[in-house]
């Protein structure tokens, strides 16, 4: 019996992501539901500029590889001329909340029926430890080496209270990774963003709060002591906005 | 024969586009090429297409990578300062060796400039653009029936050689009116496109549009494959109009408005004895090096004609290996040169060698 | 035969509209030409004007910079191409909104109280067509004959209405004596 094995929907390649990171758990996640679903065969993924910028190789679906920051505008290009396929951005922080905002925002207005997995680990990881649009006040990277002073570099950016003022996204939700109850979660609402596109419902946006133990200078084990600690009270979790559900009632 | 109308070039070009099959067309307003933006609004959504006013000139080359990427005809436009922005987008297009068309109606610049005419993003359009060696096909209508015609062409050659292609016009084609016959759509080329992501439907490997290669060994390879393929562009796709060279003593080198104007100067000297012809070279990347080679051979000297401080006169240079001398007649910030101007250039030219 | 024409006055005053008109006419008549607007940040009262040349030629420049007509609907427009005029060419002035005369002697003028008659006749915003009007009936540059049938390209067909005031107003002009 198996109790145990790999979504199909991801390649046999091997995860180039550090110990300890939680890209492994979450690109899992995303492959679980297109399995869930059925949809490996007309699903297409965009892949960020950032740490997941080689998830192309991890996916066994059809994969577009964006400029920083792009990938809702090159998923709105595909979306738009493919309406019947799946399709789903998977961005860092510094892409989707630095470099790509005006993508973004617009994407999420314009109610562009597409399914965006945001990896919130408060830090630049791929280039080695910068100071992130999410990082927490007081937090030490490369270059914020006195910790964030909110006076100079300003406050971080909680990207799913801000969509949810929106009127146009269907679904924004925070999750986290860092313990099994959480996964679980995690795991539902991004099938459900996925679940959205499909039945036409528009933007859904799953923002996954998650560590990055490398350049936090941590062990994993203590990173998500950390995630709990510090990253959660700034950044709780839970359903931001759900048009349907509340049509429902 | 189709009936000829009476079009603006901007409409020409977004008329043709949707008769070559784009259905996707993804902008940001910026004069003076709206035209073309507005004829996509009204047009796109009655034949099941896209139109998109993106919120940026940035999200809109993105947006054309990613329907270019699902293998569909697509294009965006846009003029000069909107062009620059579009450029990060334009590098990972020939860099994911995508097909696309990019329109750019030109104006004055550098910086923001001034909205009339002007052929200064020359360089930026025929040496690549963007970052990383690459190079566009670079088409240059000078007039509205070669707005239509170009935008076809463009299209074709985009999706046989895999690569972005660019109309590069100015103000003035964008905002006259010619008569135009519109191409019937039945003369229409549909290209196998292997590589698009349409989704695997389980029966293949995964598609990946990509243009990262860590390996520096790998991106090198690519590079030396995509030049390759430049080469052979090279050699079979220069093209340029000859217009009295047969027996010229020396040769205007002009294009898009530039070379409307010169012709009215070549008419005017050969009628004052001069025999001067001119060469137009229709696409500036490639560019006719051979037809200026072998004039190089025959004439006393070139003149270019541009809407610039003098861009493609480095082109002459290079083609005609600077056998003989080469003069620019020039305009820059939204003037364009008169036809007395450009006659005057031709007699002190002429008389320089006599 | 080419004729070079330049159309210009203030913004709103239908200059742009006046020169397509013209060049309509002349594809209608299988004519080679070209129609060239200024174009700028003012949609209204700035200054406007349109280069048209018909031609049995191919059209060279679209440019017209040496009119062998100009049309001038307000005073800033005669000053400014007055000079440009071709000797032997002709000017066609609004003399209701240009109090000045012609300076040139080496030109035919028509002055023409079009923004006036245009008022009288209940078409206020039509002078540009009664300009028309008397071009084409003093130079020649176009038949007569297709007046309707241009009308009927560009003038909307949802618009039908227009059409009876445009051709009104051209009618205005091809009567007008002197």
């Amino acid at each position: 019996m198996i109790v145990f094995e790999k979504p199909k929907s991801l390649t046999d390649a091997q995860l180039h992501y550090c110990p300890g990171c939680t890209h492994g758990i979450i690109h899992r996640l995303v492959a679980q539901a297109i399995d869930n679903l059925g949809i490996e065969g007309k699903t297409i993924g965009v892949a960020p500029v950032g740490c997941a910028v080689m998830a192309y190789n991890y996916f066994t679906c059809d994969m577009v590889e964006a400029a920083h920051g792009r990938a809702p505008a090159v998923a709105t290009g595909l979306k738009r001329s493919m309406p019947e396929n799946v399709i789903f951005t998977y961005q860092g922080d510094g892409d989707l909340a630095s470099i790509g905002m005006a993508e973004t925002v617009h994407a999420a207005t314009r109610n562009e029926n597409i399914t965006v997995i945001f990896v919130n680990n408060a830090i630049y990881g791929m280039t080695g430890g910068q100071m992130a649009p999410t990082s927490l006040p007081g937090q030490v990277t490369q270059t914020s080496p006195y910790g964030r002073d909110v006076t100079t570099a300003g406050y971080p950016v909680k990207v799913s209270e801000m969509l949810a003022t929106l009127d146009g996204p269907e679904y924004i939700a925070r999750v986290a990774v860092n313990n099994v109850k959480n996964v679980k979660a995690a795991q539902k609402a991004i099938q459900k963003a996925f679940e959205n596109q499909i039945n036409g419902k528009g933007f859904s946006l799953i923002e996954v709060v998650s560590s990055c133990p490398t350049n936090w200078g941590m062990t994993p084990d203590a990173a998500l002591q950390w995630v709990e600690d510090k990253m959660i009270p700034y950044y709780p979790l839970g359903v931001y906005k759900d048009r349907s559900a509340k049509e429902d009632k | 024969m189709a009936e000829k109308v009476l079009m603006k070039g901007n409409e020409a070009i977004a008329e043709a586009a949707i008769r070559a099959g784009c259905k996707h067309y993804f902008g940001y307003p910026i004069t003076p090429q709206t035209e073309i933006a507005a004829y996509m609004a009204k047009r796109m959504p009655k034949i099941g297409g896209t139109f998109l006013q993106a919120e940026s000139e940035i999200s809109a080359i993105n947006m054309v990578y990613g329907v270019s990427g699902s293998g569909k005809r697509v294009m965006t436009s846009s003029s000069s300062p909107g062009v620059s922005l579009k450029q990060e987008g334009i590098s990972y297009i020939a860099g994911s060796d995508l097909p696309a068309l990019i329109v750019n109606v030109q104006r004055g610049g550098p910086g923001l400039g001034g909205i009339q005419p002007s052929q200064s993003d020359y360089f930026q359009a025929t040496k690549g653009g963007g970052h990383g060696d690459y190079h566009l096909i670079v088409l240059t209508p000078a007039s509205v029936q070669e707005m239509a015609d170009m935008t076809i062409l463009a299209f074709d050659l985009a999706d046989k050689y895999r690569m972005p292609a660019m109309l590069l016009a100015d103000g003035t084609m964008g905002q006259m009116m010619e008569p135009v016959e519109l191409p019937e759509p039945d003369d229409i080329k549909v290209y196998e496109k292997p590589w698009a992501v349409t989704g695997t439907g389980k029966k293949r490997q995964h598609n990946i549009i990509n243009s990262l290669y860590l390996d520096p060994e790998e991106l090198e390879k690519t590079n030396f494959e995509r030049y390759e393929r430049y080469k052979t562009i090279e050699e079979n796709e220069a093209r340029y109009e000859s217009f009295m060279m047969d027996d010229a003593d020396y040769c205007v080198v002009a294009f898009g408005i530039a070379a409307r104007v010169s012709k009215n100067a070549v008419i005017a000297a050969r009628k004052e004895g001069i025999k001067v012809g001119m060469i137009r070279p229709i696409t500036v990347w490639p560019f006719p090096k051979k037809p200026l080679a072998e004039a190089a051979d025959k004439v006393k000297g070139f003149l270019s004609v541009e809407l610039s401080m003098g861009q493609m006169i480095e082109d002459i240079k290079l083609a005609t290996e600077c056998k003989k001398k080469v003069e620019l007649c020039n305009r820059v910030g939204g003037m364009i040169p008169s036809p007395e101007q450009v006659l005057e250039s031709i007699k002190k030219l002429a008389g320089g060698n006599d | 035969m080419t004729t070079q024409l330049l159309i210009a006055g203030f913004g709103g005053q239908g200059v742009l509209f006046a020169g397509k008109f013209i060049a309509y006419n002349g594809l209608l008549e299988g004519r080679q030409l070209s129609w060239l607007p200024s174009y700028g940040p003012e949609m209204r009262g700035g200054t406007a004007n349109c280069s048209v040349i018909l031609s049995d030629e191919p059209v060279g420049s679209p440019i017209v910079s040496k009119p062998d007509i100009l049309i001038a609907m307000n005073l800033p427009s005669l000053d400014k191409y007055e000079d440009a005029v071709v000797p032997g060419g002709m000017i066609f002035v609004d003399s209701t909104l240009i109090e000045r005369k012609i300076k040139r002697t080496d030109v035919k003028v028509f002055y023409v109280p079009a923004t006036g008659l245009a008022n009288d006749i209940g078409l206020p915003t039509l002078a540009n067509m009664i300009m028309v009007g008397k071009f084409i009936k003093e130079s020649g540059a176009v038949s007569t004959n297709n007046v309707e049938s241009t009308l009927k390209k560009v003038v909307s067909a949802r618009k039908a209405n227009l059409l009876d005031m445009n051709l009104k107003a051209i009618e205005c002009g091809l009567n007008l004596e002197g």
